[in-house]
């Protein structure tokens, strides 16, 4: 494939740092500070469509680096099919999230706002810094930078519960790095003299029959190590996270944040191992199997939780493995389903926190129990978190069914049944956990005797039009995604052939 | 002669590097008491570290050998010259020494009010003998250098120190000299075994009988541990840290630690390759001993001051770990590690005396909120903070990267447990930051607080862009290093031996030794 030079990815992730230093120079303003954010986040998403017809069409690799660190190492961008697919969603569900927060953050008169935004737009470059990585060391820079810049955002009500839910976060994720990455990372470098990605890997031929076992042990390491993807048993960062501001849980811990932790395994599959590698050294077994546990896991403890933001964080936990699930089936149709499901999951499931926040903001109700009746008085958020919800089950015509299609099939080509189980059983799982809470909310009648929640609670919540449209909007991509799938799917097929 | 390579500029430019702080400080002996001799410090200081730089600009990174040599006979009945000359092992530790002083003399400025006529003469007097002992090429005047170092060190500590300043310098000079003596011993063996020279690299040349490389390993290791310090005889460190004042909290970490490991590069791998080679397992258990031991007692601290000193200890543990582990990337890693360390540490102990000026604790549980309080304060701790913890893209990454890289390479199982030092790394600095930057703000130090003032800015700020040049560029130093510990490892692994041996022999013939001593006694 041609590469050529362009410094685009750069820019790409430098123009949300850039913004964050005018949201600070202009706090003094708030509707000027907003207007950076939704500015940024405009220009960033041009520049990555932009390079849509040479990744796409061309069939070229945009490519820049900065740095060279060590022999083999270097800081340095390449935009390829699979990095364009998650800085696309991630840049567009920017702008949607921007609008959200300006929403959100000004109707709960949140503190720290300047903050806030400031330390969004960063780990927004972080994100594209990781879809844009041309190697494992630039991708392990941004996949700090990210877990460091968002522990302001986790603990931003700076209670002592957003204080222990931001500890835990930042230990889970800076202790996994540090204790499995590093020798991850290290032990590669020793045996390749490289980091840079490479398509079918870079271990050469000799290490595969001299270490085998070695290999496997790094790769678990690599697995584990990337804690972003929530894959049990190192995914209660997540639930804690959830402290957050909703817009926060809802673009972070739905989709750039958790969707990094997976993006990088994927990476590590495709272009580190490569699929041939997986296979001999028998390593996609084990990531088959605890993606399984974490799907079936996640799901029933999801059952269990009444908090809404939790049974979604839950929800996010099953979901992600699906991903990494299915690149680990190693057949085509796996493959495709699992990096597919990284757009579809996330403009589904940023679709339902932001509901729920819209339902908090409106009512203050944040338990699934108390959400009788809600239905009818917020007509456009139970909509929308309708169509999300079906997507998590994988019912057509929503995207969330294309990725099952393509799950199922893959497990079909893989003759393992197993895995078709716990597809089956997790998708009635989803819709148990799921199902009621939209039967609550449009067909359970309210309970008159129930208590109001607080003074704000009039018993006739509003829905806020800044929350409204961003997620209307969302669902509305989510059913599009599912009407007309071609776009993702053909970029998912260019990432494994 | 073939090794060597004349200094070849107009003026013996390291001669005039080494001494013009020592000239500095015997004018300032004769001036008057008053607000001008800092300043005048601080421009020998400066001036110093302006006559080095033709040094980095002229010097040959294509080669190993000695370059700007000067040789002038001193005492010719014992065959001692005054011989001086700088290669790629030893060229990045005068520019540390060279900034770190200018560093010292401005941190300094406000925080010593009484005899800073004589504080200014013992830190240049420190200055000429730090970069003393990294150009002598010839041992007798490398251990003139070496001892030379204890006693103004022994006065910045004994008199500026803090309340305990007294038993930490008695015990510092103490631990010190007991190294020292042994060294001394073992350069008198060496003079006769190595045919009656003091001459570094004539020594090298020789081939030593492994028994005899054993000793003179463990004689000359005696100071180079104690001065790194490596587990267990690293118990003078925390004290001196922590009652030094900040300067020589500084020089101690940024310089003085490194010695001990320019030793073993200097002296211990060529001269006794064998030894090194028998003892490299148990000196790399050491070394992770050390980085664990020392970043678990870390944890436990309750004064800052403390705390940075015995991260200390562990850091010197990877230090040691790079250099043990006998390759490449190991060793580049390890020289590396003593330069980011040297900024790191110097970094944090000059964050921490800048808030010391002004509340007088350095108790944890006496600060909290500084984040909000102190924000200007709070960025630069906070990029010390992230470049200790080896952030990507930051300094301490590129050498931690190396070591273990080497690490793995000499023996993984070695190398998995300094992993776990780096985890409890992470542990104590984000746990140090999380008290004093965010946690609630602390009523009783609160009133006394007032952020950074620009000279204190302007002392940070070369610190700063040192974590970031050298994070993202550390070819700027590697490329110094690469042919020297090329040339190093040859001279380690191409060394003819002249009879086996292994570590259980060691072990027994040492064991033999020490019942023979006491059936003597």
């Amino acid at each position: 494939m041609e590469t050529i030079v362009s410094i685009k990815p750069l820019l790409a992730v430098l123009v949300s740092t850039v913004s964050a230093f005018f949201i600070i120079a202009t706090r003094k303003n708030p509707n000027f500070r907003e207007a950076w954010s939704i500015f940024a986040g405009v220009l960033k998403l041009v520049i990555v469509l932009s390079m849509i017809p040479a990744v796409v069409y061309d069939k070229t690799i945009i490519s820049y680096s900065l740095f060279t660190i060590l022999p083999g190492i270097e800081i340095g961008f390449k935009v390829d099919a699979f990095g364009l697919l998650f800085a696309m969603g991630a840049s567009i569900l920017w702008i949607a999230t921007s609008f959200y927060s300006i929403g959100y953050m000004r109707s709960t008169n949140e503190h720290s706002q300047t903050r806030y935004f400031a330390c969004f737009a960063v780990a927004l470059s972080a994100t594209i810094g990781v879809a844009f990585s041309a190697n494992l060391f630039t991708m392990f820079l941004f996949y700090e930078v990210l877990t460091i810049i968002t522990y302001p955002l986790v603990a931003h009500k700076g209670t002592p519960e957003a204080k222990a839910g931001g500890r835990k976060y930042a230990i889970y994720l800076l202790g996994a790095a540090k204790a499995f990455l590093i020798a991850a990372i290290i032990l590669t470098y020793n045996l390749t003299g490289t980091l840079e990605f490479s398509k079918d890997g870079i271990f050469p031929a000799i290490v595969q029959s001299v270490n085998p076992e070695l290999l496997y042990i790094i790769f678990v390491l690599f697995l584990f190590g990337f804690a972003k993807s929530a894959i049990m048993p190192f995914h209660s960062w997540l639930p804690a996270a959830m402290v957050a501001p909703t817009p926060v849980s809802a673009l972070l811990h739905a989709v750039a944040v958790v969707k990094t932790g997976v993006f990088t395994i994927l990476r590590i599959i495709f272009f580190v191992f490569g699929a041939d590698l997986m296979m001999d050294i028998g390593v996609d077994v084990f990531v088959i199997t605890f993606a399984s546990l974490t799907i079936i896991a996640a799901s029933l403890i999801a059952l269990s939780r009444d908090n809404l933001k939790a049974r979604l964080a839950f929800s996010t936990i099953s979901q992600l493995s699906y991903i990494i699930l299915g690149a680990a089936l190693l057949t085509p149709s796996g493959m495709v389903g699992g990096i597919i499901h990284i757009t579809n999951h996330a403009f589904s499931k940023i679709t339902l926190f932001f509901c729920a926040g819209s339902i908090y903001v409106s009512s203050h109700k944040t338990k699934v129990s108390q959400l009788s009746g809600i239905g009818k008085k917020m007509p456009w958020t139970m909509a929308a978190f309708a169509i999300a919800t079906l997507s998590m089950i994988g019912i057509p015509p929503v995207s969330g069914f294309i990725t099952k299609w393509y799950l199922v099939i893959g497990s079909l080509e893989r003759h393992s049944l197993a895995v078709l189980i716990v597809l089956l059983v997790s998708s009635f799982l989803n819709a148990a956990y799921f199902i009621p809470i939209l039967y609550r909310a449009f067909f359970k009648r309210e309970n008159s005797n129930t208590e109001p929640i607080d003074s704000n609670d009039d018993g006739n919540p509003k829905e806020n039009p800044f929350l409204v449209v961003p997620l209307t909007l969302t669902a509305i991509i989510s059913v599009l995604l599912g009407l007309y799938p071609d776009f993702i799917v053909q970029l998912a097929e260019m990432v494994i052939n | 002669m073939e090794d060597i390579i004349i200094n070849n500029l107009d003026y013996p430019v390291l001669t005039v590097s080494t001494f013009l702080p020592l000239a500095g400080a015997l004018i300032i002996l004769f001036l008057k008491r008053g607000p001008f001799i800092k300043w005048f410090a601080l421009a020998t200081t400066v001036a110093t570290f302006i006559v080095s730089l033709p040094i980095y600009k002229h010097f040959d990174k294509t080669t190993y050998k000695m370059q700007f040599v000067e040789i002038h006979s001193w005492i010719p009945a014992w065959n001692i010259n005054y011989k001086v000359g700088v290669d790629g092992i030893s060229i990045l530790f005068i520019i540390l020494v060279t900034i770190l002083s200018i560093l010292c003399v401005s941190v300094s400025w406000k925080a010593i009010q009484i005899k800073t006529k004589e504080f200014y003469i013992s830190l240049l007097i420190m200055e000429t003998a730090m970069i003393g002992i990294f150009l002598s090429l010839n041992v007798f005047l490398f251990y003139l250098f070496w001892e030379l170092t204890l006693i103004p060190m022994f006065l910045l500590i004994g008199v500026w120190g803090g309340s305990q300043r007294i038993y930490a310098a008695v015990k510092f000079v103490l631990f010190m000299l007991a190294g020292s003596v042994l060294m001394l011993v073992g350069i008198i063996v060496l003079y006769y075994a190595g045919g009656k020279t003091f001459d570094i690299l004539e020594l090298a040349k020789v081939h030593y009988p492994t028994e005899l490389q054993l000793w003179l390993f463990l004689a000359f290791f005696a100071a180079f541990a104690v001065k790194m310090p490596m587990f267990p005889i690293h118990t003078w460190l925390p004290d001196a840290h922590t009652e030094a004042p900040t300067a020589g909290s500084v020089i101690l970490a940024g310089v003085l630690l490194k010695m001990g490991a320019y030793g073993f590069l200097r002296i211990s791998f060529p001269m006794f390759p064998h030894a090194v080679k028998v003892l490299f397992i148990p000196l790399l258990i050491l070394s992770v001993i050390a980085i664990i031991y020392g970043a678990y007692v870390t944890l436990m601290q309750k004064d800052m001051k403390r705390l940075i000193a015995y991260s200390s200890v562990s850091h010197m543990g990877f230090v040691t770990l790079g250099l043990f582990t006998l390759n490449q990337n190991g060793i580049e890693g390890g020289m590396l590690q003593m330069i980011n360390h040297g900024v790191i540490t110097g970094a944090l102990f000059l964050c921490i005396g800048m808030i010391y000026e002004r509340t007088h604790s350095r108790m944890i549980e006496d600060y909290g909120g500084l984040s909000k309080s102190v924000p200007v304060y709070i960025v630069f701790f906070t990029i010390f903070t992230l470049a200790a913890i080896g952030l990507p893209g930051m300094n301490a990454f590129v050498g931690e990267f190396l070591i273990i890289s080497g690490a793995f390479k000499a023996n993984m199982i070695i190398a998995a447990f300094s992993i776990l030092g780096v985890v409890l790394g992470v542990c104590y600095m984000v746990w140090l930051y999380y008290r004093i930057a965010l946690n609630e703000i602390n009523t009783t130090t609160q009133a006394s607080l007032f952020d950074l003032d620009s000279r204190e800015i302007a002392t940070l700020i070369p610190l700063v862009v040192l974590v970031l040049l050298i994070g993202l560029q550390p070819n700027i130093l590697l490329s110094y290093m690469h042919v020297s510990v090329e040339h190093l490892l040859e001279q380690v692994h191409n060394s003819v031996q002249l009879e086996s041996i292994n570590a259980y022999d060691t072990i027994n013939s040492i064991a033999g030794y020490i019942k023979a001593l006491f059936k003597w006694v």
